[in-house]
């Protein structure tokens, strides 16, 4: 789509954009490139020298037992948010739909924890499954559970799955309530003059109508787990135990930041960004598909 | 106030010539409707003259400058736009002020040309209000007035009523016929309905297909239909044209339907001529009392339109539309002999579709 | 509903409770946390019911910080909180606005080429470019400031992509009203771009105030200083490890605070927070 009529000038349009483009040239695209750059490159411990080694970094990468273990992390990670995400938001959407009174109320009441840092959403959820004091870990140890995330990876997946999807459950609800109500009634009507019952309806015309919305969220959720995380991650299991929690985002900026690895850090964020560009590339099929609707 | 005449004046967007090499003359004071169907190229024109598009070659004159390089804020012209284009975050009073404020008029003079104008166009309670607070016709009344404070040389309208109901229509083509009256400025106004380029203009231009297919006042159009197109498309419901052979010093349509070539015809008809007969002038006779062509019509539907009532039928094998009045209509199925009214019979060469001419 | 089914609706509004309760748990718990003296935390199982210590343990937080962990106070923390917030959405705003207006409003050449641009960073979130980023804004010496808290992050795909969307729906019509009326470029964007875009700023402002408030990785990184700290890096940096070592009343009341802000904006704002939401992901 074009504007039929547009204004003229040599320069103006250049000193509209050049903060913006500024700014992505300086801060995107050059530590981008960088990134790029020191992935073919070994340095030693001190930054002073550096040697150019190819693919080594990427083939050492795809070697390293911790860096697989990461991307299986990563995957039951995402998965499992994903999957918990949608159902919940899922139910709790269709409930809101089919209520006469108080959808607002029931709305504003779910839509908040949005406004959570994940960090801060981590720090809430470690405190309640905290192993020791914890009052959800107290419950627990009631029903004969033993719990410790501290030590037992499982659980520690557990508890970052969890903190996530509650942060992530507002989100996902106001989408699929949106794709409810955009449904036409006629149609719902239509099918309930048929004879089919509010179960049936659901399976057979609602949820069908709803997977453009369903697709949509599928897509952003697997972005989020990826790469909006890290601070729920950061602020309770720090990748631990053993790794158990270590999704690709943590470790990048763990051997980054704290192991100093420059080249096995930048190889791991251009892995990163070809996932991104993946995904990007997915949700934007998705978008020139919906147009078409 | 200005005249405006265009010279040799062609649009292209890529490979696609939209207007083909045109003249315009527009007199002082005139007031011109540019009509045709969507795609003609009647709105490009307009947006030429207003300097929206540029004009790919030839020369625009506005009062006698060359305008082609000239801004559109700077050719001294308004325009009313089919939507109004009203800026829907300012009330009433700061829409129609706002070019004027642009051009550092004094306050004094804004407040006098906006009560002016909102006189005028009746608008005054509304002065306030934001544009989505106004009824469609009062819309269109902002965006006259918008175009009336500023006292152009000359006003350009784009379809301006094509987004009123029919009767808020009738009203507004009143209310522009008498602000022109009263403010005589020159006019253009582009429209795709035949009747709002009847009742208004001076001169019309019929355009089709990027080409000017007759200039005129309208009556003068309607009488003296330079093509098939014009014939077919001013007039309503449309004229019936038949196409037909040559025969002898006549023209033959259907099935032995023969309509006599006046003489000054005869030299250029060809071999296919079309002939055209409005509906309005097809008239009921009784059988062997009719001097020229008598059509054998049978009737297959009638349509009453209270007034008048359109029959649909044929006549020799060729369809026929005829308007009678409204309380003589005969049933479908009834069998009548018309024939048209004398001089009113129009013949056209069939291949080109240009009028034929002594 | 298309039926009158009580059940149904008895199941619906169950549902909507327990999901209501579930995800305000956490922060009930939160609440009582932080109104109890560290010792009546750890005490096994915590009370569930609000303690005396609200005054103190904000008060503590709010003026002086934590005793074990970090010992800045959460009150300045907030500040720059809310610098980084406003600083980010407002900027984002501002350079998105007029870049998309360039985009949209002029022909020049490189239009394409910097739309591409500017989409590009969609492909480049700072988790994927840390340390790069990190060494850019470490070379240009912005660590421990504000400049280097919100600059980074200022530029925005989605933002750009929402005013462009935006747009392409004013009318041609009402730019070519302006034109004729004498309005240039910028008279144009001032008197009637930027007036009409009100909603979308609105909406906009909501989504980016709450992501500035909440950024985590980019000032864990660039922060050294204590008074640079965020809220939000405060609260990590008061756990100190160790369940029974951390000043959980503290930690938990600083949380309230760090999460109340962004909450309010949500709550107060919903009708610009649901339509920035549905807008941006456009």
């Amino acid at each position: 789509m074009e504007k039929r009529v547009v204004f003229r000038s040599s320069w103006l349009p250049y000193l509209l954009v050049a903060p913006q483009i500024a700014i992505t040239v300086v801060f995107f695209f050059w530590p981008a490139f960088q990134a790029v750059f020191y992935s073919f490159f070994l340095q030693d411990a001190f930054g002073t020298q550096s040697q150019f080694v190819g693919l080594a970094n990427f083939a050492e990468l795809f070697r390293s037992e911790s860096y697989l273990n990461s991307i299986r992390v990563t995957a039951v990670f995402s998965t499992l948010v994903t999957v918990m995400g949608l159902a919940v938001a899922l139910a709790l959407a269709v409930a809101a739909d089919g209520i006469l009174r108080g959808a607002l109320a029931y709305k504003t009441l779910l839509i908040w924890p949005y406004a959570v840092a994940s960090a801060v959403a981590g720090v809430l959820f470690a405190f309640l499954f905290a192993p020791s004091v914890g009052i959800i870990s107290y419950v627990l140890r009631g029903m004969g559970v033993d719990w410790n995330w501290v030590l037992r990876g499982e659980q520690a997946m557990l508890l970052v799955v969890i903190a996530t999807v509650w942060k992530q459950i507002s989100y996902n609800f106001l989408f699929f309530l949106a794709g409810l109500q955009a449904i036409p009634r006629s149609l719902i009507e239509a099918a309930a003059i048929d004879g089919a019952g509010p179960v049936r309806r659901f399976w057979t015309i609602v949820f069908p109508l709803l997977s453009p919305t369903t697709f949509f969220l599928l897509v952003v959720n697997i972005v989020h787990a990826f790469f909006d995380t890290f601070g729920v991650i950061d602020a309770t299991t720090q990748g631990g135990p053993a790794g158990a929690t270590q999704i690709l985002v943590y470790k990048v900026y763990y051997d980054g930041v704290k192991a100093a690895d420059l080249g096995g850090s930048s190889a791991q964020s251009v892995v990163l960004m070809a996932i991104v560009i993946a995904l990007t590339v997915v949700q934007f099929r998705y978008i020139e598909r919906r147009v078409q609707y | 106030m200005a005249d405006i005449s265009l010279h040799a004046v062609t649009k292209r967007f890529g490979d696609n010539e939209v207007l083909h090499p045109l003249d315009v003359a527009i007199g002082d004071g005139e007031f011109v409707v540019m009509v045709g169907p969507s795609g003609c190229g009647k709105s490009t024109l307009l947006r030429i003259i207003a300097g929206l598009e540029e004009a790919t070659t030839g020369e625009v004159r506005i009062g006698g400058r060359r305008v082609n390089e000239v801004e559109p804020k700077d050719r001294n012209i308004a325009m009313v736009f089919q939507n109004y284009a009203l800026y829907p975050h300012m009330s009433v009073r700061d829409n129609m002020a706002y070019g004027l404020k642009i051009r550092k008029l004094p306050s004094a003079e804004i407040d006098a040309r906006v009560e002016r104008a909102a006189g005028i166009l009746e608008l005054g309670p509304y002065l306030a209000r934001k544009p989505r607070e106004l009824s469609g016709g009062q819309r269109q009344r902002v965006a006259m007035g918008r175009a009336i404070v500023r006292e152009p040389a000359a006003f350009l309208f784009d379809e301006p009523l094509s987004n009123l109901d029919a009767k808020l229509r009738v009203q507004m083509r009143l209310e522009i016929q008498k602000l022109h009256r009263s403010l005589g400025t020159t006019s253009v106004f582009v429209t795709h309905d035949q009747v709002e380029a009847m009742t208004l203009a001076d001169r019309m231009l019929v355009m089709n297909a990027g080409t000017v297919e007759q200039v005129g006042a309208p009556l003068t159009v309607y009488d003296d239909p330079a093509s098939t197109f014009v014939a077919g498309f001013i007039g309503s419901p449309a004229m019936n044209l038949v196409p037909g052979r040559r025969v002898g010093d006549g023209v033959e349509v259907g099935s032995g339907l023969e309509f006599p070539l006046p003489e000054a015809l005869r030299s250029t008809a060809r071999a296919a001529v079309t002939v055209g007969v409005r509906p309005e002038h097809l008239v009921v006779s009784s059988a062997g009392s009719v001097a020229g062509p008598a059509l054998a019509f049978r009737v297959d539907s009638v349509e009453s339109l209270g007034a008048d009532s359109l029959l649909h039928g044929s006549a020799a094998g060729a369809s026929f539309v005829v308007r009678v009045d409204g309380h003589q209509a005969p049933q479908p199925g009834a069998s009548l002999t018309l024939s048209p009214k004398p001089g009113r019979v129009y013949f056209f060469d069939t291949p080109s579709g240009r009028r034929l001419a002594g | 509903m298309v039926e009158n089914r009580p059940v149904l609706r008895f199941i619906h509004h169950l549902t909507l409770i327990a999901g209501v309760v579930a995800v305000a748990f956490p922060l009930y718990v939160t609440f009582i946390a932080s109104t109890h003296s560290l010792e009546s935390i750890l005490s096994v199982p915590m009370p569930l019911l609000p303690g005396d210590q609200l005054w103190a343990n904000y008060s503590q937080v709010l003026t002086a910080g934590s005793t074990r962990g970090a010992q800045a106070p959460v009150g300045a923390m907030m500040w720059n909180s809310l610098v980084m917030a406003l600083a980010i959405a407002l900027g984002k705003i501002a350079i998105s606005l007029i870049s998309a207006f360039a985009i949209i409003y002029f022909r020049f050449p490189l239009r394409n080429f910097f739309f591409w641009m500017i989409f590009v960073t969609l492909m480049l979130p700072v988790e994927v470019r840390i340390i790069p980023t990190f060494k850019v804004v470490s070379d240009l010496g912005m660590l421990d400031s504000y400049v280097g808290l919100t600059l980074p992050l200022i530029a925005s795909a989605t933002a750009t992509f929402l005013f462009r969307q935006f747009f392409m729906t004013i009318p041609d019509e009402l730019v070519e009203a302006a034109r004729i009326d004498g309005a240039g470029p910028l008279r144009f964007f001032w008197d009637v771009v930027v007036p009409l875009s009100k909603t979308s700023m609105a909406a906009l402002f909501v989504i980016q105030f709450i992501y500035g408030w909440n950024q985590y990785l980019w000032p864990l990184l660039i922060t050294t200083d204590e008074k640079m700290y965020t809220v939000v890096i405060g609260i990590k940096r008061m756990i100190v490890g160790g369940d029974a070592l951390t000043e959980w009343n503290l930690v938990m009341a600083t949380a309230m605070l760090a999460l109340i802000p962004p909450a309010l904006v949500v709550i107060l704002m919903q009708k610009w927070f649901v339509k920035g939401l549905v807008e941006t992901e456009k």
